[in-house]
């Protein structure tokens, strides 16, 4: 017998968790749901858009009647819960129905107050929530012509906006002298009120209402101050409250809404809430973001897995009203000890604030140019420190070092063939259309559709950017802390601090212990774990080398048509004439299709067939060369110019320097590649300033650069420190690497990682604590000892994993 | 009746990877699974014809090494929301060896 699950509440956070479950558990549960609303269920927040004549109902239907009957899940439609007995494990209906339950799950959402001035009980006062409450409004604006919206919220504002592009003249009356207080400062909220002033709406700023005029129907309101408007339909948005009258009928501790503990459970066990109903740490929640997480979380201990927990959400708002660009984050007034950054630019019609404490954004408020709203609201989720960005934050992220392709990030203003995604080429109508059609929700569900974001990954924000949109609210936001992959709630963080905590040896260990949802985990999670396991128990661990991506399980790339390429070491970039020949020999012993020269100084053998690998690096061997490690996630490259050596200007021997470099870090696995370069003088022309680390060598001795990168997005290096000695150098740039081999999550690579923790981090870590600098030294030496062994050496000569390159058999 | 032809021995394929065998017909690739389950298909990937052997496998599915589509090893057929098949041969496991039948399923 199945166990059975009731949920009262057919809304947004109710039926994404039973979406959620299913995902997990698809065959734990019988389900019903009961929905008070004669609907599936729907998408509410895009309501607006229907009110305005964008979207018709069946566009925003998220769950069909044939939804449900194809996940076996039971609705209810139109049918009330008035009562619970708790003891008997039962809920009842309005039509005196009963259903048992074992697990019951109450998602009632919030219910629209309303003023209890004189008359507010007359026809044609509505609220603004539900299809009901449209369809009365589209009918009435068919009919009348004066509305009045009370309320100069978000949700009153994209009320009166519907109403007036459906033809009605609108007044907005707000007690405040500010639109949208909760989100906006006097000065956005003063640009705001004009633009909408410009396209018709009329506004009564600091007026309370007395009464609402009219016999069966209302025909006006009178104020406070004495005033009198003539209105026809009076939609009051002042806000919401937790509904939770049937709960607190029930017994279940409630104060402002049905308190819940971090797994959604509410005092009574067998009861479990999410949604706008919900208070959780003394919070609750408006918006679908949120609710979205708690919804995870219950469905995680729905489905018996009992391991996630809800911390509670960082929101951001955006209003839905097109042709306005408004967003809104965190604390936007700040206190004493904060910093205000602002820009203002009214003839441009854009306004700027960020606040500041500690280094870290409290609060965010963007008005006419909102592109890097999503930038700002991900470092407050993350609390990047954003000392070393401060002067150019206002400016944007397009300004931190960004000539790459970031530049083009206007989501909004795109085009519709307009590329997104360069690598899969789709154009952002492929995306919007996806968006619409197919009911995307997440980043993740664009991906999977459409391709966009899921390659390179450097559109990622641009997609994010069309997805809120496209959705108005910003339900696509990332949680504050990603989970790996779709097979764990846990965070990369979580995964490397309990792999530090237990002595695991094996991925497999890992993914059996900490209850992955999948078996085998998947292509995402394995290659991770694999790595944070070797990289942090280099003595004990072993290499899954099913768990590695197939350049790195067999030490080569693949190509496009099967075969591999193979480039062998040059240390440093230099290379004797002996080398050359034994290269040159390979090529014609083999038939190399194609030679070339790479980006990172060495030669590219092309067109390999697997089965001739080994043989290929016997011979390569031989002549004493090793991998390049060109495929790893892994060190790569030591870029050199000719130095004082040869150059008549340079000032150290940077090419000595560079074989040392890289004979110390050769072999090494990484969070993601790793490159290095040295430049002889400052003219530089090993491009050490778009490396990992580059060394660029002065009279007086080395400045040492980190965090460069040359590829997606371009970033110039930051300037670590100068040392002295090339015994400095080498011993910086062991720590360095081992402190992003030990900190960075997995494909995270130091230009990334670097604006995530910031420099001052890095600084204090290795340059001010000498200390933990010779910690991090030695045990990035410790850790070469088990990796430096030349893999080529060892499937060529030694014979290792030789079933990687032959058939099993020919038939 | 399948044709069934012996193609090596269970642990000569690796847990949760694969083999090639070469044949008239093109390659086949046969996976292991963690639980020792084996499943045979044309190595071919349906998208760009990457080869399905050099995968990496979780559960009943393989990653294809060039551009990550899944492939369900049971049917071949890719897992949405991508779309396509990729050809599948029946295969068993008697005393720890491995048969395959050339007759598609
Ligand atoms: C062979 C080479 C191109 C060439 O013919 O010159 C090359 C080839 C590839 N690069 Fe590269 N990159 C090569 C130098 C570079 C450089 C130049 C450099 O190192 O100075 C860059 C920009 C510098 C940088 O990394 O900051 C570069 C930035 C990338 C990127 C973008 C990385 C980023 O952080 O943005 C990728 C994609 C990735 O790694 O995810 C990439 C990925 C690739 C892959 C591995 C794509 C793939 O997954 O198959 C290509 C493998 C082809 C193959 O099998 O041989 N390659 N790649 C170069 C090999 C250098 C070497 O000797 O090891
Ligand atoms: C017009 C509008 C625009 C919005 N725009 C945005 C936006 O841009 N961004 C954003 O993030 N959020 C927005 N929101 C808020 C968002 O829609 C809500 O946060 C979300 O819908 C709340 O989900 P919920 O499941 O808690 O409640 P609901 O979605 O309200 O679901 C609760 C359901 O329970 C039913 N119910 C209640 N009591 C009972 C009972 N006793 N028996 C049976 N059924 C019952 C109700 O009828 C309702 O259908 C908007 C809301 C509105 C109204
Ligand atoms: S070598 Fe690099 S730049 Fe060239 S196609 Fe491959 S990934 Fe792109
Ligand atoms: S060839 Fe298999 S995913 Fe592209």
């Amino acid at each position: 017998m199945k166990e059975k699950l009731v949920l009262i509440g057919n809304g947004m956070a109710g039926m994404r968790t039973i979406e959620e479950l299913l995902k997990l558990s698809p065959d734990h549960y019988d389900i019903t749901v009961f929905g008070e609303e004669p609907y599936g269920n729907y998408n509410r927040i895009l309501l607006s858009p229907v009110l305005c004549g964008e979207k018709n109902i069946d566009e925003i239907m998220l769950n069909d009647d044939a939804w449900y009957d194809d996940n076996h899940v039971k609705l209810e439609k139109g049918k009330k819960i008035t009562g619970i007995d708790r003891k008997a494990c039962m809920v009842q209906t309005d039509d005196d129905e009963t259903m048992e339950y074992d697990r019951l799950l109450i998602a009632t959402g919030s219910t629209p107050f309303i003023i209890p001035v004189p008359g507010h009980d007359k026809e044609g006062v509505i609220a603004f929530r539900d299809i009901a409450d449209v369809d009365l409004m589209i009918d009435a604006s068919k009919q009348y012509h004066h509305a009045v919206v009370i309320g100069g919220g978000l949700l009153g504002l994209e009320a009166a906006n519907g109403l007036m592009l459906q033809g009605m003249k609108v007044t907005v009356v707000h007690l405040m002298d500010t639109l949208m207080e909760r989100q906006l400062d006097y000065d956005a909220g003063q640009m705001l009120q004009s633009s909408l002033e410009e396209r018709g709406l009329k506004f009564l700023m600091a007026t309370s209402t007395e009464k609402i005029l009219g016999d069966e129907r209302v025909t006006g309101i009178k104020f406070k101050d004495g005033q009198e408007i003539s209105a026809d339909i009076v939609v009051m948005a002042v806000g919401i409250r937790p509904n939770i009258e049937l709960a607190k009928k029930v017994g279940i501790h409630c104060e402002r809404g049905i308190v819940v503990n971090d797994t959604m459970q509410t005092f009574d066990p067998k009861v479990y809430a999410v949604g706008e109903c919900v208070q959780h740490r003394g919070e609750t929640y408006g918006l679908v973001a949120p609710l979205f997480e708690q919804a995870k979380i219950c469905a995680n201990h729905l489905a018996k897995l009992g391991y996630a927990r809800y911390k509670g959400s960082v929101t951001s708002t955006k209003l839905k009203v097109t042709g306005i660009d408004l967003f809104s984050s965190g604390d936007f007034t700040g206190t004493e000890s904060s910093d205000v950054l602002s820009l203002k630019d009214p003839a441009k019609g854009i306004y700027k604030k960020i606040i500041i404490e500690n280094n870290i954004i409290k609060g965010a408020v963007l008005y006419g140019d909102t592109v890097d709203g999503t930038w700002y609201f991900q470092m407050m989720k993350d609390q990047a420190d954003v000392s070393d960005i401060r002067g150019q934050l206002l400016f944007g992220q397009a300004h931190i070092g960004d000539s790459g392709h970031g530049a083009s990030n206007q989501a909004a203003l795109m085009a519709d063939d307009a590329e997104v995604c360069g690598c899969n080429g789709v154009c952002k109508k492929d995306i919007t259309d996806a968006i619409v059609e197919k009911k995307l929700f997440t980043l993740e569900d664009v991906r999977a559709h459409t391709k966009a974001s899921s390659s390179c990954g450097s559109c990622t924000g641009l997609v994010e950017q069309i997805l809120a949109f496209q959705l108005g609210g910003d339900y696509s936001a990332t949680p504050k802390e990603k989970p790996v992959c779709g097979c764990t709630e846990m965070t990369h963080d979580d995964v490397r601090q309990a792999i530090r905590e237990k002595p695991f040896t094996h991925v497999m260990e890992i993914i059996n212990q900490l209850d992955w949802k999948t078996k085998d985990g998947c292509p995402a999670c394995r290659p991770a774990l694999n790595y944070y396991l070797i990289s942090t128990h280099p003595d004990e661990a072993q290499d899954d080398y099913q768990s590695r991506f197939i350049n790195e399980r067999v030490h080569a790339n693949i190509q496009k048509d099967g075969t591999y390429s193979v480039i062998p070491r040059m240390w440093g970039g230099k290379v004797t004439p002996g080398e050359l020949h034994a290269i040159a020999d390979i090529a014609e012993k083999y038939q190399v299709a194609d030679m070339k020269v790479t980006g990172g100084q060495r030669i590219d053998l092309l067109g390999l067939k697997k089965e001739q690998l080994p043989d290929v690096w016997k011979d390569l061997s031989d002549a004493g060369m090793v991998a390049g490690h060109a495929y790893a996630k892994g060190m790569r490259t030591v870029k050199t110019c000719v130095g004082s050596e040869w150059c008549r200007f340079g000032t150290q021997a940077s090419m000595s320097l560079g074989v040392l470099l890289e004979k110390m870090t050769w072999a090494s696995w990484t969070p993601h590649k790793f490159k290095l370069a040295v430049s002889g003088c400052p003219r530089n022309c090993a491009e050490a300033t778009i490396k990992d680390i580059g060394v660029v060598c002065v009279d007086s001795g080395y400045e040492l650069h980190v965090g460069g990168n040359g590829g997606i997005k371009v970033r110039v290096t930051d300037f670590l420190c100068k040392v002295e000695t090339e015994d400095d150098v080498l011993e910086y740039t062991a720590a360095f690497l081992q402190l992003y081999r030990e900190q960075a999550r997995y494909l995270e690579r130091t230009a990334p990682w670097i604006e995530r923790v910031g420099l001052t981090y890095i600084k204090d870590e290795m340059v001010e604590n000498a200390k933990n600098r010779q910690a991090l030294h030695k045990r990035f030496l410790n850790s070469q000892k088990y990796v430096q062994i030349d893999p080529w050496a060892e499937r060529g000569k030694n014979k290792v994993d030789q079933h990687e390159f032959e058939p099993i058999s020919v038939i | 009746m399948e044709d069934w032809i012996e193609i090596g021995a269970l642990d000569e394929i690796p847990k949760l990877g694969a083999r090639v065998v070469k044949s008239n017909n093109g390659n086949i690739a046969v996976f292991r699974t963690s639980d020792d389950e084996v499943f045979a298909l044309r190595d071919e990937c349906p998208h760009k014809k990457g080869q399905l052997s050099q995968g990496i496998v979780h559960g009943k599915k393989v990653a294809c090494p060039l551009h990550n589509w899944n492939i369900a090893l049971e049917t071949g057929l890719v897992v949405a929301p991508d779309e396509g098949c990729a050809a599948s041969y029946p295969t068993k496991i008697e005393n720890e060896k491995v048969f395959i039948s050339l007759t598609q399923k």
